[in-house]
């Protein structure tokens, strides 16, 4: 009962934060909409049980991408204000509600089944590798059976990212 | 109500559209960023969703591991793009996405 509390309350508030990204005209109040739309979304998986993947979203998103988006909102604030409208909104708006409209409308025909059901595997593989939800994710994540080889490519491809970023910003 | 899987994933809809529309109608290219961002967040939420629903949880993870590399990616994504519009900020003085048409045939 009381995770249905908060998902509803989760849920709201991260739909109201995003809408106020998207709709609001001054950019930095978006940016801080953003931020709160970041730690709700941390909330709702929590609510999923997926507690190590909330910590990581308040540290990488929260931490890291929040503030490098205000930082570059400082560096490159307009000079003139006033947003021209876009002539795109309006069949933009259309497009976006005939997408959910088709979205809502598969997730809700669909029935989702489980993939596998628990009796079809063998006993050894209901023991989880590790312990708890942190202990699997990294059982699943550093093993050579699992995704060690994504994971090393995911560091080299930060690293190609950081130095890009550092030569784009470079003075010439 | 219970809460279910539907819920998450109309849920996690609603925030990919509302990201979509931002990121098309939106002119500011810092603006168009943080759209983006949104989206990334509305799919991390439906990957989290099926890890919880539909996998087996504890057992089968691939679906938070799956949002570890979008979380990287998406990272890299905001720091090599908010490079870029500093970028473009220094030689045109505007970040206004409609006003950057050098490579526009």
């Amino acid at each position: 009962m009381a995770l249905n509390i908060a998902f509803w309350i989760l849920a709201v508030v991260t739909v109201g934060a995003a809408l106020g990204v998207v709709l609001i005209r001054d950019i930095f109040r978006a940016a801080l909409f953003l931020v709160l739309c970041f730690f709700t979304v941390a909330g709702l998986y929590v609510t999923l049980q997926a507690d190590f993947l909330a910590g990581v979203q308040v540290l990488i998103y929260v931490g890291a991408v929040a503030v490098l988006l205000i930082f570059a909102i400082m560096l490159t604030r307009e000079v003139q204000r006033g947003n021209p409208s876009n002539p795109l909104s309006i069949p933009v708006l259309i497009f976006a509600l005939l997408l959910l409209g088709t979205m809502v409308f598969t997730i809700v025909k669909t029935s989702w089944l489980p993939v596998v059901a628990v009796s079809d595997l063998p006993e050894e593989s209901l023991t989880p590798m590790g312990s708890g939800v942190i202990g699997s994710l990294a059982a699943v994540l550093f093993t050579e059976e699992g995704f060690l080889l994504p994971f090393e490519i995911a560091a080299v491809m930060l690293l190609a990212a950081v130095i890009g970023a550092i030569v784009m910003m470079r003075e010439k | 109500m219970a809460i279910g899987f539907n819920h998450y994933l109309i849920l996690s809809s609603i925030l990919f559209c509302i990201g979509m529309y931002g990121a098309l109608t939106k002119r500011n290219a810092v603006a168009i960023l943080m759209s983006i961002e949104i989206m990334l967040n509305a799919v991390n939420i439906a990957l989290v969703a099926c890890s919880h629903y539909i996998a087996l949880d504890v057992i089968v993870l691939t679906g938070q591991v799956f949002v570890i590399f979008v979380m990287v990616v998406a990272a890299a994504e905001a720091m090599v793009g908010l490079a870029i519009i500093v970028a473009i900020y220094r030689s045109r003085r505007t970040v206004d996405v409609t006003q950057v048409d050098l490579m526009k045939w």
